[in-house]
Order: C-alpha cells, then sequence, then structure tokens
C-alpha cells in the first residue's frame, strides 16, 4: 500500500479510537448499572427496545469497532503473521464486514426485535 | 528512552495487542448472544441464565478488564501521539493498568 494509504489507515484508527473510547466508556459504566442484582432480559430489552437513542448509538459503536479492529487486525497480519499488505487488508476487509454485519443483527435484535 | 522505560513500553504495547485481539474474536459471540433476543425475550433470558455459571462470569470479568486496559491503554496511545508532552510513558502505563484493576473490582463487586 502506499504510503499516503498507511497514513489514511494510521488516521482513521485513531479517529476510531477517539469515538470508541467514549462509546467503551459509557458502555463499561452501562454494563456496571445493569448488572447489580443481575442480568434479566426484561430489564435489558425494556432500556434498549424502541430506543432510538440506544439503537443508534450502539449502531455507531459498532461500525466504529469493525473499522477499528479491522485496521488493527490488518496490523498485526501483517507484523505478526508476515502476510503480504494485500492479503492482511483483504483479510481486515472480511473481519470488518463480519463485524458490522453480526454488530447490526445485534442492534436489531435489542433496540427492534423480532 | 532508557532500558527500565522501554520495558514498560513494551509490555504496555503487548497488554494493548493481546486485549484488542481477544476483544475481536469475543464480539462475534457477544453480537450473537444478543442476537437471540431475536427468537424473543424467553430465549434472551435462557441465554442469560446459562451466562450465570461462575466460569462465564469469571470470563466476563476478565473481558471487563481486557476492555478497561484496552481503552486506557488506547487512550494513552493517543495522549502520546497527539499531546506534546513525551517523558510520562510510564506514569500513562500505570495509569492504564489502574484503570483496568479498578473496573474488574467494580464489575467483580456488583456482578
Amino acid at each position: 500500500m502506499s504510503a499516503r494509504g498507511e497514513a489514511r489507515l494510521w488516521l482513521w484508527q485513531r479517529v476510531t479510537a477517539a469515538f470508541l473510547a467514549f462509546f467503551v466508556l459509557v458502555h463499561l459504566a452501562t454494563i456496571i448499572y445493569a448488572v447489580r442484582g443481575g442480568l434479566s432480559a426484561a430489564q435489558i430489552l425494556g432500556r434498549t427496545r424502541g430506543s432510538v437513542t440506544w439503537g443508534a448509538f450502539y449502531a455507531a459503536f459498532v461500525f466504529a469497532a469493525a473499522v477499528h479492529g479491522g485496521i488493527g487486525f490488518r496490523t498485526i497480519a501483517i507484523e505478526w503473521l508476515r502476510l503480504r499488505s494485500r492479503a492482511a487488508g483483504a483479510l481486515a476487509l472480511a473481519i470488518a464486514l463480519a463485524l458490522v454485519a453480526l454488530g447490526l443483527r445485534a442492534v436489531a435484535a435489542v433496540a427492534i426485535g423480532p | 528512552m532508557s532500558g527500565k522505560r522501554a520495558h514498560t513500553a513494551w509490555w504496555a504495547f503487548l497488554v494493548h495487542r493481546v486485549s484488542g485481539i481477544a476483544l475481536a474474536l469475543f464480539l462475534p459471540a457477544h453480537f450473537l448472544a444478543l442476537g437471540t433476543a431475536l427468537a424473543g425475550e424467553e430465549a434472551f433470558d435462557t441465554f442469560l441464565r446459562w451466562s450465570e455459571q461462575p466460569a462465564v462470569v469469571f470470563s466476563e470479568w476478565v473481558l471487563v478488564m481486557l476492555l478497561a486496559a484496552h481503552l486506557a491503554g488506547g487512550l494513552r496511545i493517543l495522549a502520546l501521539e497527539f499531546l506534546p508532552w513525551r517523558g510520562w510513558q510510564k506514569t500513562l502505563a500505570a495509569l492504564a493498568a489502574g484503570f483496568a484493576v479498578f473496573a474488574g473490582l467494580v464489575f467483580a463487586l456488583t456482578r
């Protein structure tokens, strides 16, 4: 990949990291709040079902995590698995797309329902 | 960079990378688990009851620690790359480790 392409990936990794920092802090706080007294479907879905705010929050979380994770795996594939840039990029894209598909399905499950 | 500081930075790098890999591998399972809600509230509850086993709760605790460690380690990297001061690597690494332990303890005490 060109130096410009590498720089663009580096920047995307940092931009998504900045968003993820906020998302993860909210997620950690929600986890700790939600697990008090045990988890139940009614409690979780009561908070998320029909909520545009939570739906948008988790959808954005999924996209940021997929891009961040995909770029991270590309770097690891090049540095530790010794893959060529093109192969690592293809692997990263596949991982990112799979994470988006599974993630949006999960968001639909908790924010919209069957 | 001194040897001792380089050593700390190497550990910070390794923890960040390994926690990132573990979180990325966990995400599909997390998404599939949440997806059980598509089959109805009862199916989701069945999964949540299954997740109350001690081994699963322990895994959740490890994941919360990894998430907190990756968050704090990532903030450390952003600070090192985008802020002007450079001499705080060790302090930032210690803060990152401290935050991970703190989040893990809070989760362990509330779960």
